[in-house]
């Protein structure tokens, strides 16, 4: 027995729960204190994809808009619709999120079985087929795909770093500190904030210092600090990496909203 | 021509077509890339203002006379650059051919440059194509796309060795412009289909040639700039920058015009419609009442004066293609010297 799919309307403006979202009946029976007896609610559904982020533009697929649905049955078979703003957009992004949706759905108790499903894409077909046969990039594009995406996802984190470094550093300058007391500065010394422990996490994913005795600017390939006359430069591109992003993000919204009429499960216009 | 505040305005639109994406077009089992590619182009319509939008019926294919409209008389159009995209898997005819593009141009003289096009992938008979190309048309310029469908193939790179064979043959035909348009496929599909590091290499090696990148790399305009700022023959096209930000974006716009004017500058920035995804009235007209908002945030950009928007809006686009500029549009001695990057806090604050 599987949930009716709902989809939220556009003048709603979630926060951080589904609008509307389906329960399946007897959902209750995973809920907190029974973690192997039964299904996830379709909330604990929804948290799980929020875990997921678009690489390119560093940010939740659920306040993209980019989740049409996530219900779930009794029996436990998850079932997730995923959505894009274009017919075209690159197939290696996509797989890596329709991949990473799977894994955090099929991974949490009580689920039995996990679908994921990207609508309307070219390549649907290919990347659908390819996650759910867990059979990875290069063999779900015989031919046209040489490797998997690890490299890809790590460039992206890297340049995740260095639109997160500006985010940390743009109240810090704004406040008067100047290139050389940035350049000083380790991770425990910056106010606490959601952007530091954001770009901590990008930090800790990358494998790079991350704990409260790291330096602030890091070279985000190599980990090492930034030091002298590099510093102004490093600032500088960081803020560029970030405008390129947001930029994107921005670009990607509209789209998105031209091409479906419904929001999608959390999602948020920044 | 625009005049504004007493200001002439001398309009080259850089990047511009005509195309037939209708459902006649369309190559029969392909339907869907078809239908999907159009569907892709009229959404970022979507990001420009509601009154210039059109239906999809009129977006697949507008005639002639739209365009002359749209364009010229009320674009404020003086001087238009066909940019073809051939698309052949997909539709019967061509997506937006030199061919179809000049049948409609020369009925119109003085008013277009046919730029044409070339794939590596189309080996010895795409050289002599390329070749018929340029003496039927006089192409000073070509149109790469390098997320075109080949066969089996799904895309290429500047760096392939195919591609210097085209980009030798484009030195000795005569071609010095070459606008290149990423897009989301390429071989290997793992890489990152808009890295634009390719483009890097072939402007240092092919140092004669101009490469002015379409919608400045969108979506990776960091990437884009880093590697303008040291590249002398690389050139930023502003198509989709104005369309799909300036009304949709404004904030957005005006970082992104920030981080061009600080790194690439604005004799290397290009204008182009983009039409028929966006109408270049409303981009023009736009472009001129643009700055900065007053906020603080944008204090350490370079300013952007009348006489750059002059060089963005068309002069520099003319010398790229050696347009006679009416006196009256030239910029007069000394008028127009750039902001140095210098004169740009590398860090506010700093």
């Amino acid at each position: 027995m599987t949930a009716a799919p709902t989809t939220g309307s556009r003048s709603a403006s979630p926060g951080g729960q589904p609008p509307g979202a389906p329960r399946a009946v007897g959902a209750a029976a995973g809920e907190r204190g029974a973690p192997s007896e039964g299904p996830p609610g379709s909330a604990r559904l929804f948290d799980a994809l929020a875990a997921v982020r678009d690489p390119e533009l560093d940010e939740p697929i659920t306040s993209l808009g980019f989740v049409t649905s996530c219900t779930v049955s009794a029996d436990g078979d998850a079932q997730v619709r995923l959505r894009l703003p274009t017919y075209f957009c690159a197939p290696n992004f996509a797989f890596l999120m329709v991949a990473d949706a799977y894994d955090a759905v099929s991974g949490l108790p009580g689920v039995r079985r996990a679908e994921v499903i990207l609508e309307d894409h070219f390549a649907s077909d290919a990347i659908n087929g390819g996650v759910a046969a867990r059979a990875g990039f290069a063999r779900s594009f015989d031919g046209e795909a040489v490797g998997e995406l690890h490299q890809l996802r790590a460039d992206f984190l890297r340049k995740a770093v260095m639109a997160g470094t500006d985010q940390v550093c743009r109240p810090l300058l704004a406040a008067g500190a100047g290139p050389s007391a940035l350049r000083a500065m380790t991770l425990g010394e910056v106010p606490a904030s959601p952007a530091l422990e954001r770009l901590r996490q990008r930090r800790t994913e990358l494998g790079l210092p991350a704990g409260d005795d790291a330096a602030l600017l890091i070279d985000p390939v190599t980990g090492v600090p930034v030091t002298g006359d590099a510093v102004p430069l490093h600032l500088r591109r960081a803020q560029t990496t970030r405008v390129s992003i947001e930029a994107n993000s921005g670009i990607c919204r509209g789209m998105l909203r031209h091409r479906y009429d419904t929001a999608g499960q959390g999602e948020e216009d920044q | 021509m625009y005049e504004k505040d007493g200001e002439k305005y001398f309009v080259v639109d850089s990047h511009m077509h005509y195309w037939n994406a209708a459902p006649d077009n369309w190559v029969p089992g392909a339907e869907q890339y078809a239908k999907g590619w159009i569907e892709c182009f009229h959404a970022y319509q979507s990001l420009g203002p509601p009154a210039t939008h059109w239906t999809i019926e009129h977006f697949q294919k507008y005639s002639e006379d739209d365009l002359m409209k749209d364009v010229f008389e009320d674009g404020h159009v003086d001087v238009a650059v066909f940019q073809p995209t051939y698309l052949k898997e997909w539709y019967k005819e061509g997506f937006n051919t030199t061919e179809r593009n000049a049948l409609m141009g020369e009925k119109h003289p003085g008013k277009f440059i046919y730029n044409t096009r070339w794939d590596p992938r189309d080996g010895d008979e795409g050289l002599n194509v390329l070749r018929h190309n340029v003496e039927r048309y006089g192409s000073k310029g070509v149109k790469l796309y390098t997320a075109e469908w080949n066969n089996a193939s799904r895309g290429w790179k500047l760096t392939d060795p195919g591609a210097y064979r085209y980009l030798e043959a484009c030195q000795e035909l005569g071609i010095k412009n070459i606008h290149v348009h990423k897009g989301p496929t390429i071989w290997p599909l793992d890489k990152d289909a808009f890295d634009v590091a390719d483009v890097d290499h072939a402007a240092t090696d092919f140092p004669a040639l101009n490469f002015i990148v379409e919608h400045v790399g969108l979506p990776r305009i960091d990437d884009f700039c880093y590697m303008a700022t040291q590249e002398p023959n690389v050139y930023a096209g502003l198509s989709v920058v104005i369309g799909a930000l300036m009304h949709a974006r404004p904030k957005f716009f005006a970082r992104v015009m920030g981080e061009l004017l600080f790194w690439v500058g604005e004799d290397k920035m290009t204008f182009g419609s983009d039409y028929g995804i966006w109408e270049p009235k409303w981009q023009v007209e736009g472009f001129v009442d643009w700055d900065f908002p007053a906020d603080e945030a944008f204090s350490d950009y370079p300013r952007l004066a009348v006489a750059g928007k002059k060089k963005i809006l068309g002069l520099n686009a003319a010398k790229l293609y050696d347009i006679d500029v009416p006196a009256e549009y030239r910029l007069d001695a000394g008028q127009g010297t750039p902001a140095a990057q210098d004169d740009a806090q590398l860090v506010a604050g700093a």
